[in-house]
């Protein structure tokens, strides 16, 4: 990604920030992922920070979050608040199953320069992009115009009892993963596979990183990085257990017209088990 | 036709008596901590297919509202093989948790909660989870049917201590 499409892509999800320029990463975290009991709590914290894991930047506001449970319902959000850091939240695990929480979004973003040469993008910052604010705002013709398509998805999942599927199917909008290995089932040792989608069709060559949290207490990133395969699938091996933030990113020149480029960024929160 | 009889009657008994059996035999340490908590633990056979047959969970039956269920996850690999699928409690095989000592139990070859074992390869695996403590997971592969009398052991580090196995034919 450019730099502009980069911020442009970004103020679609009303950040004052760009989500993964200058080392910025957005995370949704449970405070636990798998739970047994009838009646099973789990607290979220939604930030984007520069360390993974650590509240340092800005909150991801929890108003722009979803929660859905097994049945596909969405769920509330409880005892929920915006601070200097994070968001927090709480959901109420009142069915066995898995359970997902999510921001997602799609659009068109477009670049352009005036007669003066002067640049332009749009939607503006903090502005969701919509077809009548594109229809509106965009001129048809113009110096450099280049109008891509962009989806960001952020997420994470917990399971009270027996993992379950229902929330893992794809809406084949935007940059998507489809777990072969249920990412309530990851253990240090073993190596979990995920098929990347975009728009619904396999993500070839994605670029997938997965860092692990803690990163106060280390030097280096530490990150394990792939790429997608043919079928969109990529294989990590989880070299210890703890909390770790995959994040994928995917572009091609097959948006949808008007749009040329189509760009995808996915990010889940993931833990993983000792064995 | 008696002594018939009392022949017939004597091969049913014997056999009865000859059933397999696993004996079990786990110690629970006694721990010098501040706070102590009687571990959550799980006794289970799985065979080579990791198909898991539920001997033991002792949790904390007896909390309002099912509260104890909440702490089962902690038994991480019992939770994961079998536990997460089952609704608790299971009748034969839950239970209170139990204090520190040597506890044997004994299980009879086509009873419950052993059921019917085939000839095969399987692990004994027993797990221990303790509040505000730490976890732990001893495993005794076995061959079934014994030939003999047999008598295998692991030995716990921390939060279990001697764990035995007498296999009889």
């Amino acid at each position: 990604m450019n730099k502009i499409a980069q911020l442009v892509s970004v103020f679609a999800l009303g950040l004052t920030v760009s989500m993964m320029a200058h080392g910025h990463r957005a995370w949704i975290k449970p405070s636990a992922t798998v739970l047994s009991g009838e009646d099973a709590w789990v607290t979220f914290d939604a930030a984007v920070s520069n360390d993974i894991f650590h509240v340092n930047h800005v909150p991801l506001d929890y108003q722009r979050l979803t929660a859905i449970g097994p049945d596909g319902k969405s769920v509330e959000l409880h005892n929920a608040a915006t601070g200097k850091y994070r968001s927090t939240f709480d959901v109420n695990l009142s069915q066995g199953g898995t359970y997902k929480v999510f921001y997602a979004s799609s659009g068109l973003n477009a670049r352009w320069e005036t007669e003066d040469g002067e640049r332009r993008f749009w939607p503006p910052r903090g502005v969701a992009p919509t077809p009548e604010g594109f229809e509106k705002e965009v001129p048809k013709k113009a110096q450099n115009l280049q109008i891509s398509q962009s989806s960001h998805r952020i997420e994470t999942f917990v399971t009270a009892g027996s993992p379950s599927d229902t929330v893992l199917k794809p809406t084949k909008v935007g940059l998507e993963m489809v777990p072969v290995t249920h990412p309530n089932d990851l253990f240090a040792g073993e190596t979990a596979e995920f098929i990347f989608l975009m728009d619904g069709k396999p993500a070839v060559g994605a670029k997938v990183t997965a860092i692990p949290g803690g990163m106060r207490y280390r030097n280096e990133q530490a990150g394990i990085e792939v790429v997608t395969d043919k079928k969109g699938k990529a294989s990590i091996t989880w070299p210890d257990a703890g909390m770790y933030w995959l994040n994928a990113e995917y572009s091609d020149d097959k948006g949808k017209k008007p749009a040329k480029q189509r760009r995808g960024a996915y990010v889940a929160t993931l833990e993983v088990l000792p064995e | 036709m008696g002594s018939r009889l009392f022949a017939m009657l004597l091969t049913i008994m014997s056999t009865a008596v000859c059933a397999g059996e696993l004996a079990v035999s786990l110690e629970i340490p006694r721990l010098d901590v501040a706070e102590y908590h009687r571990p959550y633990t799980a006794l289970w056979v799985e065979d080579k297919d990791k198909k898991v047959i539920n001997l033991a969970v002792w949790y904390d039956v007896d909390m309002k509202e099912d509260k104890g269920e909440d702490w089962l996850k902690d038994m991480r690999q019992w939770w994961r093989r079998s536990g997460r699928e089952l609704d608790m409690p299971i009748d034969g095989v839950s239970g209170a948790t139990r204090a520190p000592g040597t506890h044997t139990i004994t299980f009879t070859e086509g009873a419950e909660p052993l059921g019917k074992l085939i000839a095969g390869e399987y692990t004994l695996i027993l797990e221990a989870a303790r509040e505000v403590g730490g976890r732990e997971l001893l495993k005794i592969p076995f061959q079934w049917p014994p030939e003999k009398p047999e008598t295998l052991k692991a030995e716990g580090k921390n939060e279990l201590g001697a764990f035995q196995l007498t296999l009889n034919p």
